[in-house]
């Protein structure tokens, strides 16, 4: 008797969590159908216009196109500095190497508003005009920790027999890392460079200290919540979760099923 | 003698890999930290700043009642945040972990994480839609006749806490699961051998066992919302400021790089202290 009670209540709060987690993105994306000027109830009835009114706004295209672009960038730069810095310190002694690891985790423990604080101080001190540029070295900078710890982390002993028999086959140096350390990590590459696409393509604070005239999509969003409540910020809002969603699936594939086979 | 120079050009080979990660570190986080640190102790005076060393800007801190104001609102809604989180997440994880079928759960999770990934501003601004005047909780109320006039839940401080306990659920039913299901169900076995009942297993075995994932995740969370400038800036309104939204006022409205840059220190301060406290409560547990 007591056990099923027990068991009708984790079954309850189990859907109370998920109702919970849930039902701000429920909202968000029925009342992205919404046929009329406010995302609010009553339901007025089905309609696309505001996707159609999103696909047609420039801006908002040209920010959408932005934050790929800074995020690839920033994630493809990020990823190689912290493979790179991974297999120095995991394949070589070097000295004062748990300083050097510490320093490179370092940017994760301090506020993303402090790294922008900080790089914004320095750029307008070096009369460094603000752009895309400088938004995607900000990104790079709250990324390479990610990408380091998680490529560090799988870079284990068992590879180095693996990388010593190549390079007994006459392998060059820069022909391991390429043809076979790089190959046997590609899983965690993928799920750093991934991980960091996501981050970067979402990041707000950054990006709106460190642009000027081009932004990112955040940034975007954040000038049109200015003027309200509008089914046409629900409508990006649902589509920008759908990317990260996407993002999220293709992590999920790559890595753990990976992982699985092996 | 070959040895030696074979290691030398070993370990510069080794600075080579290192060297451009380590350098982006430097020049993009180091100095602009260290000159940020600097510039906190500068003053802006009419549109110039001034490069004079003092204290003034600290000492404007603990002055204004204004800034003290901004850091009590900032460790509260951060302290109440970090604790309901915990407290929501952990049944939330170990249901997942305890009660859904192997086969299911990390479907179960990937559900529970899931809206984590929404864009970081549209998810407080969708948690406008339901708390806002006309959102969906007043009209819903309203439509079952328990309220005649709509309350006001945006542009407050449970506003502001709400917002955030759903981002850091999210975030912490995900670390407690992975140390749930590590724990070997061998602790558990050995509790049911010794006479240990259910909630005897959980009480002593299994929730100390977890303390440091717990405190590794609520860290985070402490980490994460106290630094946070848009939840608040969006749901709680302009009623009760948390530190980032006066550190935001003073660059945008005031263009005073000085005074947020002590601001900022501060808070770091802040966050450094919370480390030490939590460093320091996990070693005493673990002892």
């Amino acid at each position: 008797m007591r056990r099923v009670f027990l068991g009708g209540l984790s079954w309850t709060y189990l859907a109370g969590a998920y109702a919970f987690i849930f039902l701000p993105v429920l909202v968000l994306v029925l009342f992205s159908f919404q046929d009329g000027r406010l995302p609010v109830p009553p339901f007025n009835g089905f309609s696309t216009q505001w996707y159609e009114a999103v696909f047609a706004d420039r801006k908002l295209m040209a920010a959408l196109g932005n934050s790929l672009l800074v995020a690839l960038a920033s994630s493809i730069v990020a990823c190689l500095l912290g493979f790179l810095a991974a297999y120095g310190l995991a394949r070589y002694r070097l000295p004062a190497s748990a300083l050097q690891r510490g320093l490179l985790i370092a940017p994760m423990t301090v506020s993303y508003l402090i790294i922008a604080l900080g790089l914004l101080a320095v750029l307008n001190a070096l009369n460094v005009p603000l752009s895309l540029m400088t938004v995607a070295i900000g990104h790079v900078v709250i990324n390479l920790p990610l990408c380091f710890a998680i490529i560090y982390a799988s870079m284990g002993d068992h590879h180095i027999n693996i990388e010593r028999a190549a390079r007994d086959l006459g392998a060059s140096d820069f022909k391991v890392m390429v043809l076979v350390t790089a190959p046997m990590l590609m899983p965690s590459i993928l799920a750093a460079f991934f991980l960091s696409v996501t981050f970067s393509w979402d990041e707000f604070i950054i990006a709106f200290l460190l642009s000027r005239f081009d932004v990112t999509l955040p940034v975007e969003i954040w000038s049109m919540l200015r003027s309200g409540l509008n089914p046409k910020t629900n409508a990006i809002g649902s589509l920008v979760f759908l990317v990260s969603v996407a993002l999220l699936l293709a992590l999920e594939l790559f890595l753990f099923g990976r992982t699985k086979k092996q | 003698m070959t040895v030696v120079t074979l290691e030398d050009v070993d370990r510069r080979k080794a600075w080579g890999f290192v060297a451009p990660a380590l350098l982006w570190t430097i020049a993009f986080f180091v100095a602009p930290f260290v000159f940020t640190a600097a510039m906190s102790l500068w003053k802006r005076e009419g549109r110039e700043i001034v490069r004079v060393w003092n204290l003034d800007n600290y000492l404007r801190f603990f002055l204004e009642s204004a800034f003290l104001k901004g850091l009590t609102n900032s460790v509260e809604i951060t302290l109440i945040v970090t604790v309901l989180s915990v407290l929501l997440a952990y049944p939330l994880a170990w249901i997942i972990a305890e009660r859904v079928p192997k086969r299911l759960q990390r479907m179960a999770l990937i559900l529970a994480i899931l809206p984590f990934w929404t864009s970081y501003v549209v998810r407080s601004y969708s948690w406008l839609l339901v708390l806002s005047k006309n959102g969906v909780i007043n009209q819903g109320l309203m439509g079952l006749g328990v309220i005649a006039e709509p309350i006001e839940i945006a542009s407050t401080r449970s506003a502001t806490v709400l917002g955030f306990v759903h981002f850091f659920v999210m975030l912490l039913t995900l670390t407690i699961y992975s140390n749930l299901i590590q724990l070997s169900p061998n602790y558990r076995r050995a509790a049911a051998d010794l006479g240990a009942n259910a909630f005897q297993t959980f009480w002593h075995v299994i929730l100390p066992l977890t303390l440091p994932g717990i405190m590794t995740g609520a860290f985070l969370t402490f980490v994460l919302c106290i630094g946070d400038y848009v939840t608040p800036q969006i749901l709680g309104g302009n009623n009760e400021l948390v530190l980032p939204q006066i550190i935001m006022l003073q660059l945008g409205r005031r263009a005073d790089f000085p005074m947020a840059a002590a601001l900022s220190i501060i808070l770091m301060l802040v966050v450094t202290l919370a480390y030490v406290l939590c460093a320091r409560w996990l070693k005493i547990e673990r002892a």
